[in-house]
C-alpha cells in the first residue's frame, strides 16, 4: 500500500536543541493515524514540520509522491492537506462565516457554497452561531469551527492537533466522533493527541513518541492493550474514563 | 429600590463627608502647586521690560473649581449622582449659551472654558452613574452596541453626510465664509490620509508610525515631475500614487518579519529617512528651502488666474464670471472630496475580496492564516503598497494645493495626528475615521478661543476618548458576509 504522507528520518531543530531525532512514520489512503506521547515529547513540533515551520534540517517529508520538506508553508497547505492547530486559532474578531471563508481561502472559490453546507451539515451548531463572532464561541464550538475551517479547502489529509485540549469529556466524544465521520467521508486523518484513550480506540493505527522519537508503533487496538502504553498514558488520570468511557 | 439605594446612599454619607472634604482638599493642594506657575503667574511687556503679574484672584478661583470638581465627583459616587449631574448640565448649558450669544462678557474665557469642561465632564460622568444604577444591564448592553447602532444608521447616514460634504462650498460662497472651505480641504485631506492608513493599521494590524513618508513621496514626485516635465495634475496623480506604493513595498521588505514594537520602531525611523534625505538631497528636492511654485491644478485645462498669459483664457473668464480667488478653492475643494470618496469606496470594496479578508485575518493571528494557505509576504506587501499609495495621492494634492513644500511638513507629528484620527476612530472603521478627523482637527480650528489652552483642551480630550472608549470611538467590525436564509437566527 503507498503512504499518502510518508516522514523519513526528520530531524527538526530548535536553536541548538533538538526536538526531532530522527522520526519515521507514514500515513496511507483513507487511514486515522493517531500519534500519542506526553507533553514535550515532540508531537506539535512533528505536525509543525510537517507543515513547513519549521522546516526539517535532515530527513524528507514526502506527500502525494512530492517532497515538501522545503517548500514553504502556504503552499504546503494548498496542495491537499489542511491543518486544525493546537490552541484552536480561529480569527476571534471575525464572525463563525467569515472564519469558515477564509478556510477557504485555497480552494477555487465555485465550490464554497457547496463545502459550506458540507462543514454546517457536520457541525450543525455552527449554523446556528454563524453569524457570532469567533472569539464568543464556547471552547468546542471553537474546536469545531477550527476543524470546519480546515476542512473548507477540501483537504485530502487533515492534519488535528489536541482537538480535545481543554474540553470537557462529554465534549470529547462528540469531536472524536465527528472526526471518524468524516473520515468515512473520504479524508485521511493524522491525530497528534495527549488523550490517548479516545486516540487509540479511534485510530487504525498509532505511534507513541517519546523524546523526540517514535518508540512504539502498531494498531490502535494493539496499542491500547500494551502494558507499556497502559502504565505510561492510560492509568492513573484517565482510568474513570476507561470505565465510564462506553462507546464514542 | 430607589429607596433603598437613596437609603444606602444616606449610610454612605454619613460616615463619609470627613473623608471626602479630606479628599477633595488633597486634591485642591496638589492643584495650587501645578496651578501657581501655569494660572498665578503672568508675564507682561511693560515698557520694553518684562514683569510679573501676581493672579491670587484667578488662581483661588481655579483651584475652588477643582476643589467643587473634585467634591462632586465623590458624591456621584456616593449617590447623589442625579443632583449633581442636573446642576452640572445647567451650568455647562449656560455657559455654551453665553458665550455663543456673548451676552454677559466674561473676564477670562480660558477659566470658564477651564469651568465647562469641568462642569461637563461631571455632568456626563452624573448622568452615565444615575442611569447605571436605574437602568442596569440594559444600559450596558446599549453602550456597547453603540459601534454597531452607529455603523448601522452610518448606512442611512452616508447619502445625507455626502450632501452636507457636497453643499459646503455653496454654503461658504453664500456667506462669504472663505474658512469654511479651506477648514473643509484640511479635514478631508486627513480623512483621507486616515483611510489610507486605516488600511495598514486598521486593516492589516501593521502598526505604522511613518505614514507622513508616502505623503512626502506623492508630494514631491508631483512638485518635481509637474515642474521639470510639465505634466498636469491629473497626469502625475498615478504617477504619485505609483512611486509612493513602491516606497511602501520598499519598507515592506525589511519589516516582513517584525511585529508590534519593533515594527512600529522601523517604520518611524523610515519616515525620518525620507525626512532627512530631502531635507539633505539639494539637487532633488532644494532642501530645507523646498520648491515653491508648483503648478495648480486648472480646470479641464482653464487656469484659475486673475490675468491668464497671453492667447489663453481664465475660469472666471470663460464662465463669465468675476474673478475670485475662491473659485480655485471650491475646486480643491471638490478634488480632495472625490480623491477621499474613492480611497473610502475602494476600501470598502476590497475588504470583501479574499485580500481584504486575508489582511483581517492576519492581523488577527498570523500563524492561523499561514496554516490555511495564505501568503504573509504578498499580503503584507500589498497591505503597505495600496495604502502608501493612498498617501501617495494625498501628498500630490497637498502640494498642488499649498503651492509649496518642504520637509517641514512632513515631520513625525503629522504621522502621529494620521495615527491618532485611525486609533482614537476605532481601528478599521471608516465613519470613525470621518468622526476622529473632524475632532482633532477641526476641533484646534474651532477652540481658537481657548488661545494656548487649546492644545490642552486636545490632549484633555485625547485621555477622555482613551478612559471611556479605549477600543476607539467606533470599535465596531461588520461583517462582510451574511447567509441571507438562515443567517439572523443564531445572530444576538
Amino acid at each position: 500500500m503507498s503512504a499518502m504522507l510518508s516522514v523519513q528520518g526528520v530531524h527538526t531543530f530548535y536553536g541548538h536543541i533538538e526536538a526531532l531525532r530522527g522520526i519515521d512514520l507514514e500515513v496511507r489512503k483513507g487511514e486515522i493515524v493517531a500519534l500519542i506521547g506526553s507533553n514535550g515529547a515532540g508531537k506539535s513540533t512533528l505536525l509543525m514540520t510537517i507543515c513547513g515551520t519549521p522546516q526539517a534540517a535532515k530527513g524528507r517529508v514526502v506527500f502525494d509522491g512530492r517532497d515538501i520538506t522545503k517548500v514553504p508553508t502556504h503552499e504546503i497547505m494548498r496542495s491537499g492537506i489542511a491543518q486544525a492547530p493546537e490552541g484552536r486559532r480561529i480569527f476571534p474578531r471575525m464572525t463563525v462565516l467569515e472564519n469558515l471563508q477564509m478556510g477557504a481561502s485555497s480552494a477555487p472559490p465555485e465550490h464554497f457554497a457547496e463545502d459550506l453546507e458540507r462543514a454546517l451539515a457536520i457541525f450543525p451548531i455552527l449554523k446556528e452561531r454563524q453569524g457570532q463572532r469567533g472569539g464568543t464561541l464556547s471552547g468546542g464550538e471553537q474546536q469545531m469551527l477550527a476543524i470546519a475551517r480546515a476542512l473548507m479547502s477540501r483537504p485530502r489529509l487533515l492534519l488535528l492537533d489536541e482537538p480535545s485540549l481543554g474540553l470537557a469529556p462529554m465534549t470529547v466524544r462528540r469531536i472524536f466522533q465527528v472526526i471518524r465521520d468524516i473520515n468515512r467521508q473520504g479524508v485521511t486523518i493524522f491525530l497528534v493527541e495527549q488523550n490517548a484513550y479516545h486516540a487509540l480506540r479511534l485510530a487504525h493505527r498509532a505511534y507513541v513518541m517519546v523524546t523526540g522519537t517514535i518508540g512504539m508503533t502498531g494498531t490502535g487496538a494493539e496499542l491500547l492493550a500494551n502494558r507499556e502504553v497502559r502504565a505510561a498514558y492510560l492509568e492513573g488520570g484517565v482510568t474513570e474514563e476507561v470505565v465510564a468511557g462506553g462507546a464514542p | 429600590m430607589q429607596k433603598a439605594v437613596a437609603a444606602e446612599a444616606g449610610a454612605r454619607l454619613e460616615g463619609g463627608w470627613a473623608e471626602m472634604l479630606r479628599d477633595a482638599a488633597s486634591v485642591a493642594a496638589v492643584s495650587i502647586a501645578l496651578a501657581i506657575p501655569l494660572v498665578g503667574f503672568h508675564l507682561i511687556d511693560h515698557l520694553s521690560t518684562t514683569q510679573v503679574e501676581f493672579r491670587f484672584g484667578q488662581l483661588f478661583y481655579a483651584v475652588a473649581v477643582i476643589f467643587l470638581g473634585r467634591l462632586g465627583l465623590l458624591l456621584i459616587g456616593a449617590g447623589w449622582a442625579r443632583p449633581i449631574a442636573s446642576f452640572t448640565s445647567a451650568l455647562s448649558l449656560a455657559w455654551l449659551v453665553n458665550s455663543a450669544a456673548s451676552a454677559v462678557p466674561v473676564a477670562y474665557p480660558a477659566l470658564g472654558w477651564f469651568t465647562f469642561l469641568l462642569a461637563a465632564t461631571l455632568a456626563v460622568r452624573g448622568w452615565h452613574t444615575f442611569y447605571r444604577d436605574t437602568a442596569g444591564a440594559a444600559a450596558k448592553a446599549r453602550q456597547a452596541g453603540l459601534g454597531a447602532m452607529v455603523s448601522r444608521a452610518a448606512v442611512h447616514l452616508t447619502p445625507f453626510l455626502v450632501l452636507v460634504a457636497v453643499s459646503v462650498p455653496f454654503y461658504a460662497v453664500m456667506a462669504d465664509d472663505k474658512r469654511a472651505v479651506d477648514l473643509g480641504i484640511l479635514i478631508f485631506t486627513y480623512i483621507m490620509l486616515g483611510w489610507g492608513l486605516n488600511v495598514v493599521v486598521g486593516l492589516a494590524g501593521l502598526l505604522d508610525l511613518g505614514y507622513v513618508a508616502f505623503y512626502a513621496v506623492g508630494a514631491y514626485c508631483y512638485a518635481i515631475v509637474s515642474i521639470e516635465l510639465g505634466l498636469s495634475f491629473w497626469e502625475s496623480l498615478p504617477l504619485a500614487g505609483a512611486l509612493a506604493a513602491t516606497f511602501g513595498v520598499l519598507l515592506g521588505f525589511p519589516v516582513l518579519r517584525l511585529r508590534g514594537d519593533y515594527l512600529a520602531i522601523v517604520t518611524l525611523g523610515f519616515g525620518e529617512i525620507i525626512r532627512i534625505i530631502l531635507l539633505n538631497w539639494n539637487e532633488l528636492s532644494n532642501g530645507p528651502k523646498g520648491i515653491g511654485n508648483i503648478p495648480r491644478p486648472g480646470f479641464f485645462g482653464i487656469a484659475f488666474t486673475a490675468s491668464p498669459p497671453e492667447g489663453s483664457i481664465a475660469f472666471h473668464e470663460y464662465f463669465g464670471l468675476d474673478y475670485s480667488p475662491m473659485h480655485r478653492q471650491i475646486f480643491l475643494y471638490y478634488i480632495i472630496l472625490v480623491l477621499a470618496m474613492v480611497t473610502n469606496w475602494f476600501t470598502l470594496r476590497i475588504r470583501k475580496l479574499p485580500i481584504g479578508r486575508a489582511w483581517e485575518a492576519l492581523r488577527e493571528d498570523e500563524t492561523a492564516c499561514r496554516a490555511l494557505g495564505i501568503n504573509p509576504t504578498n499580503t503584507k506587501l500589498t497591505a503597505f503598497a495600496i495604502g502608501a499609495m493612498f498617501g501617495g495621492f494625498a501628498g500630490a494634492f497637498f502640494a498642488t494645493r499649498q503651492g509649496f513644500i518642504s520637509p517641514e511638513s512632513f515631520n513625525f507629528l503629522e504621522s502621529a495626528i494620521i495615527l491618532a484620527i485611525v486609533v482614537l476612530g476605532g481601528m478599521g472603521s471608516q465613519i470613525g475615521v470621518v468622526i476622529a478627523a473632524i475632532v482633532l482637527i477641526g476641533g484646534p480650528e474651532w477652540f481658537r478661543d481657548l488661545e494656548l489652552y487649546r492644545m490642552l483642551a486636545f490632549g484633555a480630550l485625547m485621555v477622555a476618548i482613551m478612559i471611556w472608549r479605549p477600543q476607539g470611538l467606533l470599535a465596531h467590525r461588520d461583517p462582510t458576509i451574511r447567509l441571507g436564509v438562515a443567517g439572523r437566527g443564531g445572530t444576538p
